[in-house]
């Protein structure tokens, strides 16, 4: 290979990385909101993201929906499920050992994915194309417009997240809670509502990686969120877990790594390097990219 | 106004409070002393809300308020500076004083009030930028202090607010504490420093191991032989 095609493989597998890893990114940002908050890693978190693609096929295919309100259906209904299930699942274990919230939480992730095949059949399902597949020709590079859909709307609900987690007072709440739960009881703020709130947030998130998800390989089953859900785990523990702007990085890290090792190696080693990177990052960098070595509280 | 009675406080299998009293009168300042380990914190913290009692009632303006969430035991006008100060670390000044001032909606009275906080605390105002976590020890429990008052509370409690600070500053925290009850807020006080606390307040109980041993007034208290001999050094 020489050199300028070197190049431009290396900028076409950079595209494809950043547009899977802002999935990616959408996925860990509420595994990492969820930790931060409760301390629980969400293991029923990436069928949250496959329920978001099923409500986005139905917007679409049956209700004949287009993207924008899809996506936006998706998104709310994603959210009523989150919080029902921290209701349910989650709440009555609030002072248990975390142990018990963890195998509860696999549990759930289970009842969500056999649940599903249940109700929905485990035969994949083809979403429909909501918009024309057009391919531009940049530089060398190949664009599709599902690529630039998926950039665009990840990084506006990035864009809005930051917001809300920064200059609403619901977010300020979130982060007091994440930061001492007590000295936020102590502010007045409701903790259960605030938890509610973040798993409505993270699950809306989700929702959305499911429905760009559908849109840019066209297949959807039942158990299309395990993978992912596990990589997104990575990638939060990749830029810290319980750090905002950590499971962003982390995201598109991970989406790039994969890229490049199925653009320059093989696709076949493209999982084990995303879980190669866990190892890595537990053996070198336990508190991520961007976490502080912090004690545990007390 | 708040009246504490007969509460027994658990953690876990430890009990922690064996059947305390103590009672708390408009406009003054309370003060509860005693060594490390003796219930204090676990007695502020009770009566916010954080811990429930096994036992006991705790009455505030009439109303029970023992089985009330922490929320809504602030949203009455009972709002708390933690022992070791507790202040958001990760956010700047200002948002830890917004956050004090969570359960309100009045923008107008937020307004006047950040004025206030930020008049009784000047340094507060020059810093409402930075990070609270870089802020020094006593800047933080002016901090601390400065979001409980964003709440407008009717009463205070303090938990050891003298923690860990150079006695120059002690002495300006008491002085501001004075300041904030003359303003018409009343003060539970919680201190191992007996002697600064009975310097400034009204009454004084003395908590020892769970317990309730002495009480009376603040000079009563330090005019007391078993008191000047446990906590005054002689």
């Amino acid at each position: 290979m020489d050199f300028a095609s070197f190049l431009q493989q290396l900028g076409q597998q950079l595209i494809n990385g950043i547009s899977l890893g802002s999935i990616y990114a959408l996925i860990a940002l509420g595994y990492t909101m969820i930790y931060g908050i409760i301390r629980l890693i969400n293991f029923a978190h990436g069928d949250i993201y496959m329920l978001g693609a099923y409500f986005g096929y139905f917007a679409t295919a049956i209700l004949k929906m287009s993207f924008i309100p899809s996506l936006i259906i998706a998104m709310v209904l994603a959210a009523i499920t989150g919080m029902v299930i921290e209701r349910a699942a989650y709440r009555p274990l609030r002072s248990a050992p975390r142990i018990a919230v963890l195998i509860t939480a696999i549990g759930v992730s289970l009842f969500l994915e056999y649940g599903s095949m249940l109700l929905v059949t485990p035969q994949p399902r083809t979403f429909p194309a909501v918009f024309p597949a057009e391919i531009y020709n940049v530089g060398g590079l190949v664009l599709n417009s599902q690529q630039i859909v998926i950039l665009a709307v990840s990084l506006i609900l990035m864009l809005v997240l930051n917001y809300v987690v920064h200059y609403t007072k619901s977010g300020k709440a979130m982060r007091a809670v994440s930061y001492d739960t007590d000295a936020a009881k102590l502010m007045g703020i409701d903790v259960d509502k605030v938890i509610s709130f973040t798993f409505a947030v993270g699950s809306a998130l989700a929702a959305a990686a499911g429905v760009l998800v559908g849109i840019y390989y066209n297949s959807i089953d039942p158990l299309m969120g395990i993978m992912p859900g596990l990589k997104a785990f990575v990638a939060a523990v990749l830029g810290g877990i319980g750090i905002i702007p950590g499971a962003m990085l982390g995201g598109v890290l991970m989406g790039v790594i994969e890229a490049l090792v199925s653009g320059f190696f093989s696709s076949t080693f493209r999982d084990a390097a995303a879980f190669g990177i866990l190892i890595l990052i537990l053996l070198f960098r336990p508190s991520g990219l961007l976490g502080k070595n912090v004690r545990e509280k007390v | 106004m708040l009246e504490v009675k007969q509460i027994d406080v658990y953690y876990g299998a430890i009990h922690a409070l064996k059947g305390v009293s103590l009672e708390v009168v408009e406009g003054e300042i309370v003060t509860l002393i005693g060594a490390n380990g003796a219930g204090k914190s676990t007695t502020l913290r009770t009566i916010s809300g954080l811990l429930k009692p096994q036992k006991g009632t705790i009455t505030f303006e009439g109303q029970t308020i023992a089985a009330k969430p922490a929320q809504q035991i602030v949203k009455l006008g009972i709002s708390q500076v933690p022992e070791g100060r507790r202040i958001f670390a990760n956010m700047s000044v200002m948002e830890n004083l917004e956050l004090g001032a969570y359960i309100r909606n009045d923008n107008k009275g937020i307004g006047e009030d950040l004025d206030m906080v930020f008049k009784r605390f000047p340094r507060l105002a020059e810093r409402r930028t930075q990070i609270a976590g870089t802020l020094s020890g006593g800047e933080q429990q002016m901090l601390a202090m400065g979001r409980a008052l964003m709440s407008r509370p009717r009463i205070l409690l303090l938990d050891e607010p003298s923690m860990g600070l150079a006695p120059l500053l002690v002495k300006e925290i008491f002085s501001i504490i004075k300041e904030i009850n003359a303003a018409g807020t009343t003060i539970l006080l919680v201190e191992q420093n007996a002697h600064m606390a009975l310097s400034i307040a009204h009454k004084a109980y003395v908590l020892e191991t769970g317990r309730i041993t002495l009480s009376g007034t603040a000079k009563e208290l330090a005019a007391s032989e078993s008191v000047r001999k446990a906590y005054l050094g002689g």
